[in-house]
């Protein structure tokens, strides 16, 4: 029977993935497979994900079509401002979430903080963003994502970062961008790096790929996949500093296959209407003329920051390993 | 594999692109012998033998169904006796009721097939899963009576069918929940077929097109 799982990917997932058991079972029921975690993240797809902060702005998240919300509590654009360790949410607030809303809740643990992930698995969070945007708990480890039966999100600037997270088992990846500072500018730098490192490695003679898996620092069998399919084995989303219908829309066009949006939502002036019109940006993003009407009139954006004027510290990206 | 090579006219699906894993039912209709392109708009609908609504969030699909007007679209085909396929989200867009797991505020849905659904009935993502289904009439044979090998389901955050209406027929069920049905050209599904690279489920949808309900029912038994 045909059962190469999503895209044909799940061979190399199901290889390194142990989750509950091994895919392709003989008729048994599993749960947590790598089909079943990638499958999650197919399903988000074409859609906006949008961090919020209580039960009453998930509430408009949903009824503005967002697909899925990330519950967090400070938005990027707070936490850049008031600085501190920036940690787990309270499972409380997380409950109340999931408890106003039917879509999917994600959450967010620390870079490393593999306990803070257990307690949101325990929880019962639908998704795992492994983020930068908190303050690592661990400098030179990711988590362990294969451990665990939630599936996991991690930020990527480059290819070889993007490889390296999904070795270690997430589920999807997202560009980071540059969170909280309502600047598009990183997100493409980002996305079309990764997209770079895809038609380069597509590009290339096969003896060569080796050495590019070690100037990558990137497993092997990852980029033996890509070369041979062109794309990379989860889906891949945009994140970090998207404000405007526009923005959302030029990152698709770019390649992401579905937008995170943080701050840019409501830390505008308009945030229900801001979210239904990013919402719609995404489906037509390659439709100006939908464009025009979608981005019309729609109020003020949040206040942005030019990243040159950051100072280096301040750069959440630069956040993992 | 490939079925169509029979046809002289692959039929043309339109695949609801608004959200959701639509890029994987473009995919599986190209490998199961149709012609597959995204819908997107109202005039989109128009064009189409078939229509599949695919796998995402059937609150942000139904609401941008509503916006741009596919909606009466969508509806309006289905009158005509246009078969339309429905995935997990899909699935519940079919759907006349919700039974259970409503969004806070109405959950809006097409209304097409008798049927009502629980919503996010097998628990969250924590709890997906993959099984064996036993789904006797995606056969390829369906004249000489064989039945099919199970298919593998992938059930994501998924519903199913609690209840319906006497014009529904159930095509299979896992541990007594009723996960494929049809009624006329309306077919719904809980898990994802689209996601596992066997396209007989798909192929039995291509099937529906250019046939009366009642005959291809018949020959499915």
């Amino acid at each position: 029977m045909a059962d190469t799982g999503t895209n044909g990917t799940a061979k190399n997932g199901a290889a390194a993935a142990t989750a509950v058991a091994s895919d392709n079972g003989a008729g048994t029921t599993e749960k947590a497979t790598w089909r079943v975690k990638v499958g999650l993240a197919e399903m988000l797809k074409g859609g906006v994900i949008m961090d919020v902060v209580n039960a009453e702005q998930a509430r408009i998240a949903e009824e503005a079509g967002a697909s899925a919300v990330m519950a967090l509590e400070r938005v990027p654009a707070d936490i850049r401002k008031h600085g501190g360790v920036a940690r787990m949410s309270d499972p409380q607030m997380i409950q109340e979430i999931k408890a106003a809303v039917t879509i999917p809740v994600m959450a967010k643990a620390r870079i490393g903080h593999f306990v803070e992930a257990q307690i949101l698995e325990a929880l019962g969070v639908d998704f795992i963003d492994e983020s930068e945007v908190l303050t690592p708990a661990d400098e030179q480890f990711h988590i362990n994502k294969h451990n665990f039966k939630v599936p996991f999100v991690c930020g990527c600037r480059d290819l070889g970062e993007a490889l390296r997270r999904i070795g270690e088992g997430a589920a999807m990846i997202r560009t980071k961008g540059e969170a909280g500072t309502g600047n598009v500018v990183e997100a493409v730098r980002h996305m079309r790096s990764v997209r770079a490192g895809i038609r380069r490695i597509q590009s290339m003679d096969e003896a060569e790929l080796m050495t590019e898996a070690k100037n990558l620092q990137a497993p092997y069998d990852l980029v033996l996949e890509i070369h041979r399919t062109g794309k990379l084995p989860v889906p891949n989303f945009s994140a970090g500093g998207v404000a405007t219908p526009a923005d959302a829309a030029l990152m698709v066009q770019l390649g992401a296959e579905a937008v995170f949006v943080g701050s840019g939502i409501f830390k505008s002036g308009d945030p229900a209407e801001r979210a239904k019109r990013i919402v719609d940006a995404v489906t037509y993003a390659d439709d100006p003329q939908k464009l025009v009407e979608i981005s019309t009139g729609l109020g003020e954006p949040m206040v942005g920051i030019d990243i040159r004027l950051l100072d280096d510290k301040e750069l959440l990206a630069a956040r993992g390993w | 594999m490939a079925v169509s090579t029979k046809n002289e006219k692959r039929p043309r699906i339109g695949v609801v692109a608004l959200q959701g894993d639509y890029a994987a039912h473009l995919q599986a209709i190209e490998v199961a012998g149709g012609d597959a392109f995204p819908v997107r708009t109202a005039e989109d609908v128009a064009g189409a033998d078939g229509l599949i609504l695919p796998g995402g969030e059937s609150t942000t699909i139904g609401r941008l169904m509503a916006r741009y007007g596919l909606d009466t679209a969508i509806s309006e085909a289905a009158r005509q006796g246009t078969p339309i396929f429905g995935t997990c989200a899909g699935m519940i867009l079919l759907a006349s009721r919700i039974a259970r797991g409503e969004k806070q505020g109405g959950q809006p849905t097409l209304g097409l097939m008798d049927i009502g659904v629980a919503r996010n009935a097998f628990g969250r993502q924590v709890d997906s899963f993959e099984a064996n289904i036993d789904a006797p009439c995606v056969t390829d044979a369906p004249a000489s009576g064989q039945h099919a090998e199970p298919v593998r389901g992938v059930f994501i955050r998924a519903p199913y069918i609690e209840e319906s209406g006497p014009e529904v027929d159930i095509l299979a069920r896992f541990e007594d929940k009723v996960v494929l049905a049809r009624q006329g050209n309306l077919l719904a599904s809980a898990f994802h077929p689209e996601l596992t690279g066997d396209t007989r489920v798909h192929r039995y949808f291509l099937r529906m097109i250019g046939t009366s309900s009642a005959e291809d029912k018949n020959g499915d038994e």
